[in-house]
C-alpha cells in the first residue's frame, strides 16, 4: 500500500483494480484511506500538546499504553480548524516513519464507512485549478456526484517529518 | 541438524571463544601457568570436536591445527612466548569467523593464519630449552570413579583405560563394591571405580592428560609409589576433583551430548560454576519489563482512584500493590543488569592489540568491574569506550623513550574504573600520557571557526571542543584512531543513552574521559510538575532542590534570569515563556534546580505536582528532533505526561547565560 501511495500523484492510481477504503470526513470535505493501514477507530482522548512541535502533529495521546502522536490533515491541507463535535473520532493508522512503522492518531472529523472504490472512477488530480497542494493527493474518486479525496499519506508525513530535519533526510526516498 | 541446534552450538562456541580468548590474554601474562594453558587446550579441543558434530567441518579443521600447535606447548616442547600467543589469538579470531559465517570462503586467511602460527611454534622451539629430562620409571597408584551418568554422558571407561594402558605397565582392578543386585541394575547407569597400578616413565600431567575431559566430573585420585608398600602422602590434593562438583554438574545440554561416538574427542563435563542460573532470550526479558511497566502504570491508577476515596479497604489493598510493583518493578531491574566486568573484560584484548600497532607499552588496569548496568545500555557502551581506549592510547600514551625522558615509567597506564553513584553510574577511562595539547586545540578550533581567535574561553569548555564533529587535532591520520570521527560519536552515543561526558587533562600529566549513565532505559523516579496545562516529569535523579519563586522576586529577576543560590548565581529558564503555555504564572511558582555533570540551572515550573515512578516511553520520529524532550510516559488518569531532557535543558539555560553576560 505505501508503494501506492509513493508513486507520483499524477500516476493517480496504481494497482488493484478495487481498493477497500475508510471514508472519514474533515472540514466538509469527504476523505478515505486504505483501510490496511487502519488499526483502530477511537473516541477523541486527553490530549498532551507537545510544545514546539510541527502543527501538523502538535500532540501525543496515549493509545493502549503507547504514547503516539496525533496528527491533523486539515494543517497539511490548509483547512479551516473547527471546533470538536460529538461526531469526531480518531483513525489510528500505522505509517513508516524513517524506516519504521509508526502508529499515528488521525483527527477526523466523522468516520462514515468502510467502502470499495473503483479504479475505473478514480482521476489524478488537475495539476492547476486545485486549492490543495497536489503532491498530498494520491487521487480524486468520483462517486455519484461527489469526489473523495484520497490523501497521499507516505509523502505528507515524510514532508512533515523531514520539514523538521532539513538536509540528511531529503534524498532518503 | 535443526537450526535450533546449531544456534545453541554457536552460542556455547562464543562462550568457549572468549574463554580461550581470555585464557590466552592470561597466558601473556602468565606463560608458565600450566593450568591457563590446560584451560586453552581444552577449549580448543572442544571447538573442535563440538563444530565437526554440528558440520561446520572448515572450523573443526582449522582449530584442529591450533590445537595440535598448542599441545606441544602443553607437553612443553616449545614455550608459551608473547609471539605464539599472539599468533593463537589472531587464529582465534578466525575461528569466530569460520563459526559465525561457515560458508564464507576464509581459506587464504586461515592458511597465512595457519603459517604465522607455525613461524612461532618454530621460533619459541628455537629459544625454549626443551623441558627437563624424564624422570624415570615412577609406579602410580591411580584410582578413578565415574559419576553413574557417565554413559548417558558419552563416557567411555574402556577407551580411558587403554589409554593408561598405552603409558606404560599397568594392572587394572574394577571395585565392584557398588553394583545393585541384578533386578535394581539401571542398564544405562554407571556403578564401577577402578583402581590401578601404572609404572612408566611419564610424569602425573601425562595421566591427568588422560582424564582431562572428564575430570572436571569425577574422582580421581594420582599417587606415586615408591616402593610397593609406601604411599606418598601430601601430593593427592592437586588432583583431587570433589565429588561435589560432579554432583552440582547439571545435565549437559541435549544439543551437545552425542548419541555414541568417540567419547574423548567430546567434551561433556563442561564445568559450570554457577549451578542455578537461567539463559533466558533478552526479549523474553524486554516483554517482562513491558508488563511490568503496564502494572505500574495500573497501579499509580488505582492509587489516584483510592486516594480519592473513604474506603479503608481498598486504601489498604492499593497501598499492598503499590508496594508490590515497586517492589516487583526493582527486582525486574536486577534481572537486566550485568557487571560491568562483561564490558572491560571485552578491553583486554584491545589492548594487547593496541601495544603491538602502535609499538607502546600499555598496561591496563580495572576498578569496580562488579558494578552493575542495565544490559541494553551496556551494550551500547562498548564502541564510545573502545574508541575512548583508543584515543587514550593512540593520543594520549606517549612512546616509550618519550615517556622515559619525560621521567615516566616506560609503560604506560590506562585505567577503566566504573562505580555507582546515585541513579547512575560513573565510568573513568584515565590514562598517564601526555594529556590533551590546548593549543593544539584552541588552534584547530579557530581554524574551523568554532571559537573567535584569540577569545577568552574557559578551560573547560576549551577541552569540551574536542566532542564537535570532524574535530581531531591528530596532525597525521593513523591506523588507529585521529580521523577525527571517535569523539563527537561518543558523545552521540552518550547522548542518547541519556548520558553526559565529561573531560580533564593536566598537560604531561595525562587525561580522564568520566561518563556518566543513568542505571537503566527503562523505569525512573521521576518529579511530576505541572507548567501551564501541560504536566512534564523531571528525572528525581537530576533534581537538587525545590525553591519558592514568589511573584515579587520573579518581577525582580526579570531580565537577568538569575537565582542566588547559597551565594552561587544560578541561571533559570521559565518553561511557561519556553513552552509558550499562554497562561499567567502563578502566584507561587517552584524553581526545580537541576543538575547535569558540573552544571546547574533552576526550571521555574507553576506547581509541583509529586513523585511518580516514570515507565519511559519513547517518543515517535514526528517529535525525535525536539531536544526539550527526552520521552514521554502515561500518568495514572491516562493522560501522558514528557519528559525533560535535563541535559539539552542545561545547555541551554548556559547558553542563555553566556548570551546575558554578552549583553552586559
Amino acid at each position: 500500500m505505501s508503494a501506492q501511495d509513493d508513486v507520483a500523484p499524477a500516476a493517480g492510481w496504481t494497482g488493484a483494480e478495487q481498493v477497500e477504503v475508510l471514508t472519514f470526513e474533515l472540514s466538509g470535505e469527504l476523505f478515505a484511506l486504505d483501510a490496511v493501514r487502519v488499526q483502530e477507530i477511537i473516541d477523541l482522548a486527553p490530549e498532551t500538546v507537545v510544545p514546539g512541535a510541527d502543527p501538523f502533529a502538535g500532540s501525543v495521546i496515549n493509545f493502549r499504553g503507547k504514547v503516539i502522536p496525533l496528527a491533523d490533515l486539515r494543517v497539511a491541507f490548509d483547512l479551516e480548524i473547527g471546533a470538536f463535535t460529538i461526531d469526531s473520532r480518531i483513525v489510528v493508522i500505522e505509517i513508516e516513519l524513517d524506516g519504521e512503522q509508526t502508529l499515528v492518531g488521525l483527527r477526523t472529523d466523522k468516520v462514515h464507512e468502510v467502502t470499495t472504490l473503483e479504479r475505473s472512477a478514480s482521476e489524478a488530480p488537475p495539476s492547476v485549478g486545485m486549492r490543495w497542494r497536489p503532491e498530498f493527493i494520491q487521487c480524486l474518486v468520483k462517486r455519484k456526484d461527489e469526489f473523495i479525496v484520497v490523501p497521499a499519506l507516505q509523502a505528507i508525513f515524510n514532508q512533515h517529518q523531514d520539514a523538521r530535519q532539513p538536509v540528511a533526510s531529503q534524498t532518503r526516498h | 541438524m535443526s537450526d535450533d541446534a546449531i544456534a545453541v552450538f554457536q552460542v556455547e562456541a562464543r562462550e568457549n571463544l572468549e574463554l580461550i580468548e581470555q585464557g590466552l590474554l592470561d597466558l601473556l601474562d602468565r606463560p608458565e601457568d600450566r593450568d591457563l594453558v590446560d584451560a586453552v587446550f581444552r577449549g580448543l579441543h572442544t571447538l573442535k570436536g563440538s563444530g565437526a558434530m554440528f558440520g561446520f567441518d572448515a572450523l573443526a579443521a582449522f582449530t584442529h591445527h591450533c590445537e595440535s600447535a598448542f599441545e606441544r606447548v602443553r607437553k612443553d616442547e616449545v614455550a608459551a612466548t608473547a609471539d605464539l600467543v599472539s599468533a593463537v589469538l589472531a587464529a582465534r579470531d578466525h575461528m569466530r569467523r569460520l563459526m559465525e559465517d561457515p560458508s564464507g570462503d576464509h581459506a587464504a586467511a586461515g592458511d597465512l593464519l595457519l603459517a604465522d602460527l607455525e613461524r612461532a611454534v618454530r621460533e619459541a622451539e628455537a629459544i625454549a630449552p626443551t623441558f627437563a629430562a624424564r624422570p624415570g620409571m615412577t609406579t602410580w597408584r591411580i584410582r578413578f570413579d565415574l559419576p553413574s551418568n557417565a554413559f548417558r554422558n558419552g563416557v567411555n571407561p574402556l577407551a580411558l583405560l587403554a589409554e593408561l594402558r598405552d603409558l606404560g605397565e599397568a594392572s587394572v582392578v574394577a571395585d565392584m563394591s557398588r553394583v545393585p543386585p541384578l533386578n535394581l541394575i539401571e542398564p544405562t547407569d554407571h556403578y564401577l571405580a577402578w583402581d590401578v597400578l601404572l609404572t612408566t616413565d611419564q610424569g602425573r600431567a601425562a595421566i591427568e592428560d588422560v582424564f582431562i575431559f572428564v575430570m572436571d566430573d569425577m574422582t580421581l585420585e594420582i599417587e606415586a609409589v615408591e616402593d610397593a608398600a609406601c604411599i606418598e602422602g601430601g601430593e593427592t590434593e592437586a588432583a583431587m576433583v570433589q565429588p561435589a562438583a560432579a554432583l552440582a554438574d547439571p545435565m549437559p545440554n541435549p544439543a551437545t551430548a552425542p548419541a555414541v561416538g568417540d567419547p574423548v574427542d567430546v567434551d561433556v563435563a563442561r564445568p559450570v560454576r554457577i549451578a542455578e542460573s537461567v539463559r533466558v532470550p533478552a526479549d523474553r526479558l524486554d516483554e517482562l519489563m513491558d508488563r511490568v511497566g503496564e502494572l505500574v502504570i495500573a497501579q499509580s491508577r488505582l492509587g489516584q482512584i483510592a486516594h480519592a476515596s473513604a474506603d479503608p479497604l481498598l486504601r489498604a489493598v492499593s497501598e499492598d500493590i503499590g508496594r508490590l510493583s515497586g517492589e516487583l518493578r526493582d527486582t525486574m531491574m536486577v534481572l537486566r543488569m550485568v557487571p560491568v566486568a562483561t564490558l572491560f573484560g571485552r578491553f583486554r584484548r584491545l589492548i594487547h592489540d593496541l601495544a603491538r600497532e602502535t609499538g607502546k607499552a600499555i598496561e591496563l588496569s580495572t576498578d569496580g568491574e562488579t558494578t552493575e548496568i542495565d544490559k541494553t545500555v551496556i551494550e551500547r557502551l562498548a564502541d564510545p569506550l573502545i574508541h575512548l581506549i583508543r584515543n587514550a592510547a593512540d593520543h594520549g600514551l606517549e612512546q616509550p623513550e618519550d615517556r622515559v625522558a619525560a621521567g615516566k615509567t616506560e609503560t604506560g597506564s590506562i585505567c577503566l574504573s566504573a562505580h555507582q553513584s546515585g541513579g547512575e553510574v560513573v565510568i573513568v577511562i584515565r590514562d598517564d600520557g601526555r594529556g590533551i595539547d590546548r593549543e593544539r586545540v584552541r588552534a584547530k578550533a579557530e581554524a574551523q571557526g568554532l571559537i573567535e581567535p584569540g577569545a577568552a574561553i574557559s578551560d573547560h569548555d576549551l577541552l569540551q571542543m574536542i566532542f564537535h564533529p570532524g574535530f581531531s587535532t591528530a596532525q597525521a591520520v593513523t591506523n588507529l584512531s585521529g580521523r577525527g570521527v571517535g569523539m563527537d560519536v561518543v558523545k552521540r552515543t552518550i547522548d542518547s543513552l541519556r548520558g553526559s561526558i565529561d573531560v580533564a587533562s593536566r598537560p604531561g600529566e595525562g587525561s580522564e574521559v568520566s561518563l556518566r549513565i543513568p542505571l537503566t532505559l527503562a523505569i525512573i523516579d521521576g518529579l511530576l510538575v505541572r507548567v501551564g496545562q501541560g504536566r512534564y516529569v523531571i528525572p528525581l535523579s537530576a533534581v537538587e532542590e525545590c525553591l519558592e519563586l514568589s511573584l515579587d522576586e520573579d518581577r525582580r529577576s526579570r531580565g537577568r534570569s538569575f537565582i542566588s543560590l547559597r551565594d552561587r548565581l544560578v541561571p533559570f529558564l521559565r518553561l511557561r515563556e519556553l513552552f509558550a503555555t499562554g497562561t499567567p504564572p502563578e502566584l507561587h511558582q517552584k524553581v526545580v534546580v537541576v543538575s547535569s555533570g558540573e552544571e546547574r540551572i533552576g526550571l521555574v515550573v507553576d506547581q509541583i505536582i509529586g513523585d511518580h515512578q516514570t515507565v519511559i516511553k519513547s517518543m515517535s520520529k514526528l517529535h525525535a528532533s525536539l531536544s526539550t524532550f527526552s520521552g514521554a510516559t502515561i500518568l495514572g488518569d491516562g493522560g501522558v505526561a514528557l519528559i525533560l531532557d535535563i541535559a539539552n535543558l542545561v545547555a541551554m539555560g548556559q547558553e542563555q547565560e553566556a548570551q546575558m553576560r554578552e549583553a552586559v
